[in-house]
């Protein structure tokens, strides 16, 4: 029982094997995390560095969490207290943390494609905490876990994802993996915030939440990500919260009870309804609750595939 | 003798330890035993090892029932996949199974079930992963067959179905008629 990759870079890189292999371990260490001692010593041996060069809070807790409930030890580095303000290289940075002898890395980073990047340059394996805009793989996975975990098997199921999809890396890895569970996924939003030709991935656009809302069995609600948009792509918040906001008289007016998620963290009022995210619909705290047992899955899964000294 | 040694490269040698009726007898002997010292089991707790160990602990649990007429046995599953000491040695990773421990062990005498004690390390991390679950009176070991002299670990069992003598390359493989379609234990080269 191994996955088929070295590093977790992206869920594009995954099998559908090594997604069933994760969800299957997540299962037990949920079980884990709800007895009295929530820890087991399998990683002791294993030292993780938490490299974020991005603000996190929840994923950063998370895997902190999951890395010392697997009894790992843990380094946290964070780009505002390092070096990197002093004009060091990722390279030299990361290994510079490797030379003391760490085997494992989850890194975030602002630039798409870095922990590819580092792959490439160094031995130990990488977990990817988000990459610019391309792909936050652990929140795929645990979205797509969540879901499961309501509704059973994902294969036929309609997905829509709603939001901010272009400066959205949780929408890419949700697309990848909803779809290899065999999942129909559809994207919706305004126009400005859709990406172009984001057909060809095998997704259906449509424009009107509403619409998107009716086919749909499951909705996970994006944040709009202000800190991303260099232009404005909306007049104003009030506005997209009038037009795509996801509000509960929308979700009364369907004749069908559909599940909504939301990575996080919420804007309350502008992509979400307080009414909404709080309500029965919403598996919102499942989802951050789920997120530590993929997350030590993933991590549990990985260090099987260091290689030994001789 | 080269013909001997062609035959066993071809055929496997197999050696019966137990056959179905010699197992019977052992099952009920082993489930008297526990009575003899728990009594009605008021506070002892049964744990299985997971994966094999829970198909010994399922027949033993179904004979102590019989026995006492109490159905009530407290009866677990332990999975000691995350507890393991190899799991640094480059092993592949073997899928965990489930552990259902749905009391505390708190104060209670747990009886530690598995079907092959060999070298005793999967007692260790058992031992390491009941700790997690409370602070237990006793822990007691019964196993079916003790692989006699092949210890790696200060571990003895307390109840014994049988012991026998073997070499490290040889395993010992207990079928069970819910699994394989037939009861019996063998030796093979």
């Amino acid at each position: 029982m191994s996955l088929s990759v070295k590093h977790l870079l992206g869920i594009k890189e995954l099998q559908k094997q090594d997604i069933e292999t994760i969800f299957k371990t997540a299962d037990n260490f949920k079980q884990v995390l709800q007895r009295p001692i929530k820890k087991v010593p399998a990683l002791r041996d294993t030292t993780v560095a938490n490299i974020f060069f991005e603000n996190s809070t929840r994923t950063r807790t998370s895997f902190e969490l999951a890395e010392k409930r697997l009894g790992a030890d843990v380094v946290n580095f964070s780009a505002s207290a390092s070096s990197v303000s002093k004009g060091e290289t990722l390279i030299d940075t990361v290994n510079n943390i490797l030379a003391m002898k760490v085997d494992m890395v989850v890194m975030r980073h602002s630039a798409s494609g870095a922990p590819w990047f580092l792959a490439q340059h160094i031995d130990a394996s990488i977990i990817n905490a988000g990459d610019g805009v391309n792909e936050h793989p652990t929140q795929g996975l645990l979205d797509a876990f969540s879901m499961r975990e309501k509704q059973g098997d994902l294969s036929g199921k309609t997905v829509a994802i709603i939001g901010d999809i272009m400066h959205s890396r949780v929408a890419m890895s949700n697309i990848y993996c909803l779809q290899k569970l065999g999942a129909k996924v559809i994207v919706s939003g305004p126009p400005t915030l859709i990406p172009k030709h984001i057909e060809s991935m095998g997704v259906t656009v449509e424009y009107s939440v509403k619409k998107a809302l009716q086919q749909c069995d499951i909705a996970n609600v994006l944040r709009i990500q202000l800190e991303r948009q260099h232009k404005p792509l909306f007049s104003s918040l009030r506005e997209y919260a009038l037009f795509y906001g996801v509000n509960k008289n929308m979700l009364d007016s369907l004749n069908k009870e559909i599940l909504i998620l939301h990575p996080g963290p919420i804007n309350r009022g502008v992509e979400i309804d307080s009414d909404v995210a709080d309500g029965h619909h919403s598996i919102i705290l499942d989802q951050v609750e789920n997120g530590v047992a993929i997350r030590m899955a993933v991590v549990y899964l990985l260090s099987g595939n260091r290689e030994m000294p001789e | 003798m080269a013909l001997s040694f062609i035959f066993d490269q071809i055929f496997q040698t197999l050696k019966t330890l137990l056959d179905q009726a010699q197992l019977q007898i052992t099952l009920h002997r082993l489930a008297h035993q526990l009575v003899e010292t728990h009594l009605d089991f008021s506070d002892t707790v049964i744990i299985g090892m997971q994966p094999r160990g829970v198909l010994f602990a399922d027949r033993i649990v179904a004979l102590l029932q019989q026995i006492t007429g109490n159905t009530k046995i407290q009866y677990g599953r332990l999975d000691i996949t995350f507890y393991r000491d190899d799991l640094d040695k480059g092993g592949a990773l073997q899928a965990p199974a489930q552990t259902d421990i749905s009391f505390s062990v708190d104060d209670k005498r747990v009886i530690l079930v598995d079907d092959v004690l060999h070298t005793g390390r999967t007692i260790r991390a058992a031992m390491d992963a009941l700790l997690d679950f409370g602070r237990p009176k006793e822990v007691e070991l019964m196993t079916l067959i003790d692989r006699r002299f092949s210890r790696e670990l200060p571990i003895q069992p307390d109840y014994v179905g049988q012991s026998v003598d073997t070499l490290f390359e040889q395993k010992v493989k207990v079928y069970w008629k819910e699994k394989e379609g037939n009861d019996e234990v063998v030796l093979v080269d």
